[in-house]
């Protein structure tokens, strides 16, 4: 009887527990939380948002352009991928854009977006971005939100370690992740050994075109450098790269890499190697890589292919590399805003291992050193380490800061991200994320300057986090408030393409900036017309350019005879608007190409090459007006043999 | 009286603002242009209020057959009115100037004002004659032929004051900043007639005065 009453007693504790449970997780969980995590993302219809995020689109080899806290997306920014949306890499203007040495290539894969800055202050000219598969960095003006620039990196394969600016944008940088023989060579894969290099590609920047130039490659040992962050305050002038495969593996390397202990972060004096270079110093290597420029004023791209770069080897530079033992892999190295810290996350851990700056150059000035790796010292761990964040996570990717003193710390395996002190080491909190999240972004976090309110993460897993599309989904986001002491969910969305790094800033930034149309007065196009009355058709052999016209809602001309078939056909064609967001299209029957997209005072060429004999519609693509549907035309297309005289025409003209 | 002169001679300085600030501004706001189009109407020539919004505002207006707006060498109002309003300045700042050496009295200042006044009406009036012919003096062959409910086929005259509801558009028409100048240059030739008649018998008791001593 007394046994059957305790155990009562302790059924009736068990159901208050469970009561208590339940009350606490409607307390913290989905009721007030989550009308409040409402009111934080909501942007009322017409409002618009704090923040723009940049996020990369991996393999869409795009940028996409969102708004914080609402997770709308505004754009989506075609960089390394055909888009035939607009025509880009489509059009005769932009098709060089796309250009290599391997020839034209329609696609990339695109990770890491980067503001430029001044002062180590984001200042909003342009976003940078890498290609990952054919190494090649692009340039994005903040003013068009258009790709303005490509340049390919020789020597480099999977561009990885990229493209990561220094603070006053002097240089953009861009790490190969794969090492390979440089130059490329036939030789067998085992050798690989002390024969392959990794190459460290330093791009100027032009301050006032934005211009880049391939300044130097140093090259390093035949490692995998993974990803990089410039110094920044007392550690300007260096740069920072996180190795793995420090075992020089070539093959089965998710194991053969992974047998060190311990890799590096190679600690790179870029400022010393500038003026070893500027004053003569440095080998110059023939090779092949394609620059590609887009010009605003002509709205067109044109290609340079460069037959030389200039290498340095990091022995001929005493004092100028070196290497920071690191855990366990080392996947994202990233710098505090202070440029104090360096914090290695070493992925197959658990713990974050952070370095100080000035501890290195202390030891750098003692000589204090462990060891050489080919010729370049490296420091004792001990020596270099500020501290140890153990964080109870498993699998540490990407650091970023909020510029309060705090770092927040992706997890993939255990899938979260972690808050922790700087200076304490102390985990303050941690959330979890849905799944298995890369990068994450804090508007301003790779700079002096972040704006430490929102934190987006960005994961690489969706599964049921959205109503199901078949076996292939968008990834998803995360937003979280950390404006306060605990890191607050309050937002789910999804992403195009596989975001990796993104970068955001403050609306005010750009949003005034950005242009509304281009001037035709200021069009320079060597096709363009500047007034419709300029509109006609000539012919150059069997080549037919059409130098057209459009605006609300006509094309001038729209009646073309004396096209015949075999006949490559060039539809120039001016948009005359001078109007806010009044885009024209053009789109011709059994083009082998996409269409155009023509905003407001630009110019944009189509190649059409006519098979049949008939009369053949175009028109425009874009519901432009309220006449949008008579915004039409034909070319009449005659047999090759026929000697119908070129003619057009507009209404009665 | 002196008073009342420098006041007379200050006033029509005032209209000198026509040759730099608009006269009039007409703006245009509708759903898609919530930043809206407009125009200013300056004594010698329309402009823009932001650029381009002429060339968009004809380019809109072509689907109902509306004719561009003027250029200033279309019209002759825009050359001859500087003239006017030029020679109205010259003359109210000499007048204050002979009221100032005594050699007119207040009634020239209330005939300047009554001058100018005249003057204005009758640009009201033409610039409302143009408004009626701009907006209904339609192409016949317009892409958009729209009638009123009775039948009579619509108009597009802009508003002389005022606001008013055009198709998807909200028009408003108000004086601008060279308009509210002129407004505070006639009314201080008004305030200086008021002063220099107020006076008058001081002026003459004055003369008196002086003629005695004479």
């Amino acid at each position: 009887m007394n046994k059957s009453k305790y155990y009562l007693g302790a059924i009736a504790a068990l159901a208050l527990l469970f009561v208590g449970c339940q009350q606490g997780a409607n307390n913290s969980g989905k009721g007030a939380l989550s009308s409040s995590a409402a009111e934080k993302v909501y942007v009322a219809p017409g409002e618009q948002d704090e923040y723009y995020a940049f996020l990369s689109g991996g393999y869409s080899g795009n940028l996409t352009v969102y708004g914080l806290p609402s997770g709308r997306m505004f754009k989506e920014i075609p960089v390394f991928s055909q888009f035939p949306t607009s025509g880009y890499g489509y059009s005769e203007e932009t098709k060089p854009m796309l250009n290599t040495s391997f020839g034209f290539i329609p696609w990339d894969d695109a990770h890491h977006p980067d503001i430029s800055q001044t002062n180590g202050e984001l200042d909003g000219r342009w976003i940078f971005i890498n290609g990952n598969n054919t190494p090649r960095i692009a340039r994005i003006s903040l003013s068009t939100f258009e790709t303005e620039e490509i340049i390919e990196i020789p020597n480099s394969a999977g561009n990885h370690s990229s493209s990561f600016i220094t603070e006053n944008t002097e240089y953009v940088v861009a790490g190969t992740r794969f090492s390979v023989p440089v130059p490329q060579r036939d030789m067998p894969i085992n050798e690989y050994k002390s024969n392959f290099k990794g190459a460290l590609s330093f791009l100027s920047v032009d301050p006032e075109h934005g211009h880049m130039d391939l300044k130097f490659q140093l090259l390093m040992p035949g490692f995998n450098y993974d990803l990089s962050h410039p110094g920044r305050g007392k550690s300007h002038g260096w740069f920072f790269f996180t190795t793995y495969n420090t075992e020089e593996a070539n093959s089965l390397m998710e194991v053969n890499s992974s047998q060190n202990d311990k890799d590096f972060i190679a600690a790179i004096n870029w400022k010393m190697i500038e003026e070893y270079v500027n004053n003569g110093g440095g080998t110059k290597m023939p090779t092949n890589y394609a620059h590609n420029i887009y010009d605003e004023a002509t709205h067109t791209g044109t290609t340079t292919m460069k037959k030389e770069v200039l290498t340095v080897d990091p022995l001929d530079v005493p004092g100028a590399v070196f290497f920071l033992p690191t855990p366990k892999s080392p996947h994202g190295c990233d710098v505090d805003p202070s440029g104090q810290y360096i914090i290695g996350n070493g992925k197959l851990s658990a713990d974050l291992t952070v370095h100080s700056f000035d501890k290195m150059i202390a030891a750098i000035n003692d000589k204090k050193f462990d060891g050489e790796a080919y010729g370049i010292p490296i420091l004792k761990f001990e020596d270099v380490l500020a501290g140890t964040v153990k964080s109870g996570g498993l699998g540490p990717l990407h650091t970023e800061f909020d510029g309060k003193g705090n770092a927040y710390t992706t997890f993939f395996i255990s899938s979260e991200v972690v808050k922790w002190e700087l200076e304490t080491w102390e985990v303050i909190d941690r959330k979890p994320t849905y799944y298995s999240v890369g990068h994450l972004m804090i508007p301003g976090g790779n700079s002096r300057k972040p704006f430490g309110k929102y934190v987006v993460a960005m994961n690489k897993i969706t599964k049921d986090r959205y109503l199901p599309t078949g076996p292939e989904m968008e990834h998803s986001a995360q937003i979280y408030d950390i404006s306060g002491e605990k890191m607050e969910l309050i937002y789910d969305f999804p992403t195009h393409g596989e975001p990796h790094y993104a970068a955001g800033c403050p609306a005010e930034l750009l949003a005034a900036n950005s242009k509304k149309i281009y001037r035709l007065d200021e069009n320079k196009h060597p096709y363009a017309v500047p007034n419709p009355a300029d509109a006609r058709v000539e012919r150059k052999g069997n080549e037919v350019h059409i130098y057209m016209s459009t605006i609300r809602s006509h094309f001038t001309p729209d009646n073309i005879e004396g096209v015949k078939v075999g006949d490559k056909v060039y539809f120039h064609i001016t948009n005359h608007e001078q109007d806010f967001d009044v885009p024209h299209g053009f789109s011709m029957i059994g083009q082998n190409t996409s269409e155009l997209l023509i905003m407001p005072g630009q110019t944009k060429t189509s190649i059409w090459e006519p098979k049949k004999v008939g009369v053949w519609p175009f028109y425009c693509t874009d519901f432009c007006s309220a006449l949008h549907q008579e915004m039409q035309g034909y070319v009449r297309v005659s047999p090759a043999s026929s000697n119908i005289e070129l003619s057009w025409s507009l209404g009665d003209d | 009286m002196k008073k009342a002169s420098l006041i007379m001679m200050i006033g029509p300085l005032f209209l000198l603002g026509l040759y730099v600030f608009p006269l009039w501004t007409i703006m245009l706001g509708a759903p898609q242009y919530p930043d809206p189009l407009g125009i200013y109407i300056h004594i010698d020539g329309i402009r823009d209020v932001n650029e381009f919004d002429i060339q968009n505002i004809d380019g809109l207006n072509h689907y109902i057959g509306m004719k561009k707006l003027p250029k200033p060498e279309e019209m002759w109002e825009f050359s001859t009115f500087p003239i006017v309003i030029g020679a109205m300045i010259g003359l109210g700042v000499l007048i204050g100037l002979l009221g100032f050496l005594k050699k007119v009295d207040y009634k020239w200042f209330i005939g300047w004002f009554v001058l100018m006044s005249v003057l204005g009406i009758l640009g009201m009036y033409d610039f409302n004659a143009w408004m009626v012919d701009y907006g209904t003096n339609l192409d016949p062959n317009a892409i958009m032929k729209l009638a009123n409910p009775d039948g009579t086929p619509m108009s597009y005259k802009p508003p002389l004051l005022g606001s008013t509801k055009m198709l998807n558009f909200d028009v408003q028409s108000l004086p601008a900043t060279g308009a509210w100048m002129m407004f505070i240059g006639m009314m201080l030739t008004l305030f200086a007639s008021f002063i220099g008649w107020k006076h008058r018998n001081a002026i003459s008791a004055n003369n008196t005065i002086i003629y005695n001593q004479l």
